[in-house]
């Protein structure tokens, strides 16, 4: 659980959206781990990358690992740094598949334009995470009775009425309203 | 003695310095009890005024004993007296002196020439703030020399009044005063105020004492809406409602009557458009403020209401929809505080008990700690809306 620091509009509270965030990147993490330890050979052959089966499978191993860490640990932030990490090696491994004559080239591509969407994700939920506080900041000081004034605003409005402004400080002549709306009843008469 | 001193931006270190002493036979030699840190230092702390020098020793709000007096101010202080400084120093004898326009005394400033350059006239002499204002030591020190000390005083009287009650007599409370009063507040009145820093919060009760029928209080930090709930202000968090939607509720859609701007020239920068062109000129220094407080009170006031600006601008701004602001008839006033205007009147408030102004007062420390406290006063830390410091 990492929480909101000083710099930010709620200081201190959980960062609940983030913390949702790292827990549903690692639930994706568990699911693409097992995807890749059971059907790594369908995977292959769909990427047109057969022979690396075995990566694969070691490939879902280290996600599921890295998931059951995001949702089993208190702080997920160096959990999703490994995702980032984790996330480059992918995408290396799959920029193999680009050379030569890859009959499944445009897979290659669409399964590299994903990882990069994902990675893009973990690097935001990473940042984000190593940004904030992981105690939660001092309580907020409570101001609510530095009024300043004997009674309560509401009875004190009004009390320096008595303040003349001086002449050049006040609103243009030509500028106030025609009928007064001042409780006295002082002030111009609305023209005939 | 000791004295906080301007090296560069975000570089203020208590050193020792040279006492100071009597130059002009109206000068005045003051020992500081007490002094605190405005929210315009954090504008040379920041780096944002021109015309500071390494050396300078900061402070524009202080308060202490009288130590010596030239022969001239003798007239008028002796040795003993427990004075208020104003931040501007005035000679109480020119043609704006004599109107009453303190902060734009022709005498004080001594670096007038520039000013005039910068301003096209002068305006006057301010302690430990540049030298576009006559390059005066400033007040966050054991002493000061007081120069025009006849005229540039506030005398508290022997009744009991702590420093912390009256500190605030030199600077902030006066000049929410002001802010309040050149809106020429109406009992239908909305005063909407941008920035609840320690000027805001005096703003607020200004405008409470002087009897509008709504405050409004606009800022970000939630210690700082806190305290101007406690003021008796409704509050906007810019961060999490519309500003501009909000004071349509409150006013039945046809804006406060009066706003004031109580935040100057390092407007935080949010994420609407103006703010981010602003910060972009700024930092290739092709516009010298961040003027989004200024749009967004002349987008929502009401036509012929009135702008009152406390805020300190230094230099250029861009993009001001001067357009609506005359044709909604808007008018304008602004400047630096003529402080003894209005000293004589709120210490009596003072005394009589109507405000007590040290409710601001969230830190106070040392003098050797000044330096750490301008930076949580800055990035506005551990609830801090005011700092004072105790040489």
């Amino acid at each position: 659980m990492r929480y909101e620091t000083e710099r930010t509009g709620r200081r201190g509270h959980p960062d609940s959206t983030t913390d949702a965030l790292a827990r549903g990147l690692g639930v994706f993490s568990i699911a693409l781990g097992l995807v890749e330890v059971v059907a790594a050979r369908s995977l292959t052959r769909a990427l047109g990358m057969q022979g690396n089966e075995t990566l694969v499978r070691l490939y879902g191993l280290r996600e599921i690992a890295k998931g059951v860490g995001i949702l089993a640990s208190n702080d997920p932030m160096p959990w999703m740094w490994g995702r980032v990490a984790g996330d480059a090696l992918d995408l290396a491994t799959l920029a193999t598949g680009l050379e030569g004559d890859n009959p499944k080239r445009d897979n290659v591509m669409l399964a590299l334009a994903s990882v990069a969407g994902v990675t893009a994700l973990d690097i935001y939920c990473a940042q984000t995470l190593s940004r904030e506080s992981p105690t939660p900041l001092p309580p907020m000081r409570d101001y609510s009775d530095r009024s300043g004034l004997p009674r309560p605003p509401k009875a004190m409005r009004g009390a320096a009425r008595d303040f003349e402004a001086p002449r050049d400080f006040r609103t243009p002549e030509a500028l106030r309203p025609w009928t007064s709306s001042r409780p006295d009843g002082a002030g111009r008469e609305q023209p005939a | 003695m000791k004295a906080l001193v301007w090296h560069k931006p975000s570089d203020i270190r208590c050193e020792e310095v040279p006492d100071p002493k009597i130059e002009h036979p109206r000068d005045a030699i003051i020992r500081v009890t007490t002094c605190a840190i405005c929210g315009s230092d954090l504008h040379l702390y920041n780096g944002y005024m021109p015309g500071m020098v390494n050396g300078d020793v900061v402070g524009h709000e202080f308060m202490g004993e009288v130590m010596e007096v030239g022969p001239e101010a003798k007239g008028a202080l002796k040795v003993g007296d427990r004075i208020v400084v104003p931040f501007t120093i005035f000679c109480g004898e020119c043609e704006q002196c004599r109107r009453g326009n303190f902060s734009v005394c022709e005498t004080t400033n001594r670096n007038r020439e520039v000013a005039a350059k910068a301003f096209g006239r002068t305006t006057a002499g301010l302690f430990g703030y540049t030298h576009l204002t006559g390059g005066y030591q400033g007040g966050q020190a054991e002493y000061v020399r007081v120069p025009f000390a006849d005229k540039t005083h506030i005398k508290v009287p022997k009744s009991g009044l702590t420093d912390e009650q009256v500190l605030f007599l030199g600077d902030i409370f006066p000049t929410g005063w002001q802010a309040a009063v050149q809106c020429d507040i109406e009992p239908t009145d909305t005063v909407a105020i941008w920035g609840a820093g320690p000027v805001g919060q005096m703003a607020i009760r200004s405008a409470v004492l002087l009897g509008a029928k709504q405050v409004v209080a606009i800022d970000r930090v939630p210690e700082r809406l806190d305290m101007a709930r406690a003021g008796g202000a409704v509050t906007i968090n810019f961060e999490e409602e519309s500003v501009i939607e909000r004071l349509d509720d409150l006013t039945s859609g046809k804006g406060p009557e009066k706003c004031i701007d109580c935040v100057g020239l390092e407007a935080h920068i949010t994420s609407h458009v103006d703010s981010m062109y602003d910060r972009v000129k700024q930092a290739v220094m092709a516009e010298s403020d961040r003027p989004h407080v200024l749009r967004e009170m002349i987008y929502v006031c009401r036509p012929a209401g009135t702008i009152s600006v406390p805020g300190v601008y230094g230099g250029l701004v861009d993009k001001i929809p001067f357009g609506a602001s005359m044709n909604k008839g808007l008018t304008w006033r602004m400047g630096q505080t003529h402080v003894n205007r209005w000293t004589d009147d709120l210490l009596r408030r003072i005394e009589e008990g109507q405000i007590d102004p040290s409710f601001v007062i969230t830190h106070t420390q040392p003098l050797e700690r000044g330096p750490e406290m301008y930076q949580t006063f800055r990035d506005k830390q551990d609830g801090c809306i005011k700092v004072v410091l105790k040489p």
